[in-house]
């Protein structure tokens, strides 16, 4: 940003890669769908509050899912559920992240034995950009999981489509 | 009242619809017989002196021995007593009566206990699964249940 700390005297050109200029635009932009799932919803709701503040990485929630770039999936995966988690993310426009947030919707956590209604990790029905481990995580491993997902956006190429 | 005063009152009323009863337990119960369950806690609801206007609790149990049941965990506001009932059925025939016209309560728990252990409450107003799926296979606390291998395509086991 130190750019900007000074004024344009005359209109001036930037030179960047346009991988790059877009790459940093949506790093710096990805919108959040707004839904929790259990116990991890908590802590992802203290990562969006002031203490935190998951907005200064551009996350903002959105109630839905056709304005969200990324899917954070907080919580046990019911068989229910994960019906609902895959025609949300069908609903989502491309390119479009998951993080999967705790064990359960990692591989289902304390219900991997004897779940008989729980999912064994959401990435059977949705594929899985960045795991955060936890039970639950702490808002901070929820951040380090944003900044995992930014990185990996920053090596994508939309120009080259190599975008999933 | 006493859970012997209770058992003692029931008993003389309704006879055989009072089947055993535990009374010296921490928490002292009356069997009820599953076909009589309704006119019985009608009466525990409405008659002056045993007023058990709360239901606590409602749950379904599977004894592991071909039989179901369900307690009910009742409890006065104004008597400040409270009293245990259990009914039995079989798996073959799991028929209770229901309660939901008594307690309001009882609606949801009584959905519950169907989703978890396929007992059927004759007389429930809407007796739907509550927690599972429509299309779930099966009543998952039964002793007897095996988990699916797919469900809805998703596969199920770890």
């Amino acid at each position: 940003m130190g750019i900007l700390n000074y004024k344009f005297e005359k209109s001036n050109i930037v030179i960047a890669s346009l991988d790059g200029l877009l790459n940093w635009a949506r790093l710096s932009s990805l919108y959040q769908m707004q839904f929790g799932l259990a116990c991890c919803a908590i802590e992802m709701m203290a990562a969006s509050a002031s203490n935190f503040d998951i907005m200064r990485f551009g996350v903002i929630p959105r109630a839905t899912p056709r304005q969200c770039d990324v899917m954070i999936v907080s919580g046990t995966v019911t068989l229910k559920m994960a019906t609902r988690i895959k025609r949300l993310f069908d609903q989502m426009p491309e390119p479009r992240y998951v993080i999967s947030m705790g064990s359960c919707s990692n591989c289902g956590g304390p219900y991997w034995e004897h779940g008989y209604h729980v999912l064994k990790g959401v990435d059977r029905v949705i594929p899985v950009d960045v795991y955060v481990p936890g039970c639950p995580p702490r808002p901070e491993a929820l951040l380090e999981g944003l900044i995992k997902l930014q990185e990996k956006v920053r090596q994508e190429s939309l120009a080259k489509k190599t975008v999933r | 009242m006493t859970p012997q005063e209770i058992h003692d009152n029931l008993k003389a009323k309704f006879g055989t619809a009072v089947a055993d009863a535990k009374l010296d337990a921490l928490q002292p119960w009356i069997g009820l017989a599953p076909d009589r369950t309704l006119e019985v806690c009608r009466f525990l609801h409405d008659e002056a002196g045993f007023e058990f206007d709360y239901l606590s609790c409602l749950s379904g149990v599977d004894y592991n021995d071909g039989k179901l049941g369900v307690v009910y965990h009742l409890f006065s506001m104004n008597q400040k007593h409270k009293i245990v009932l259990k009914a039995l059925c079989t798996r073959e025939q799991p028929h209770i009566q229901s309660v939901s016209q008594v307690w309001g309560t009882a609606n949801w728990h009584e959905r519950e206990a169907f989703d978890m252990f396929g007992i059927v409450f004759d007389g429930h107003p809407d007796l739907r699964r509550i927690l599972c799926g429509d299309d779930y296979p099966g009543h998952p606390l039964r002793k007897d249940f095996k988990v699916p291998e797919f469900y809805n395509g998703m596969k199920v086991p770890y």
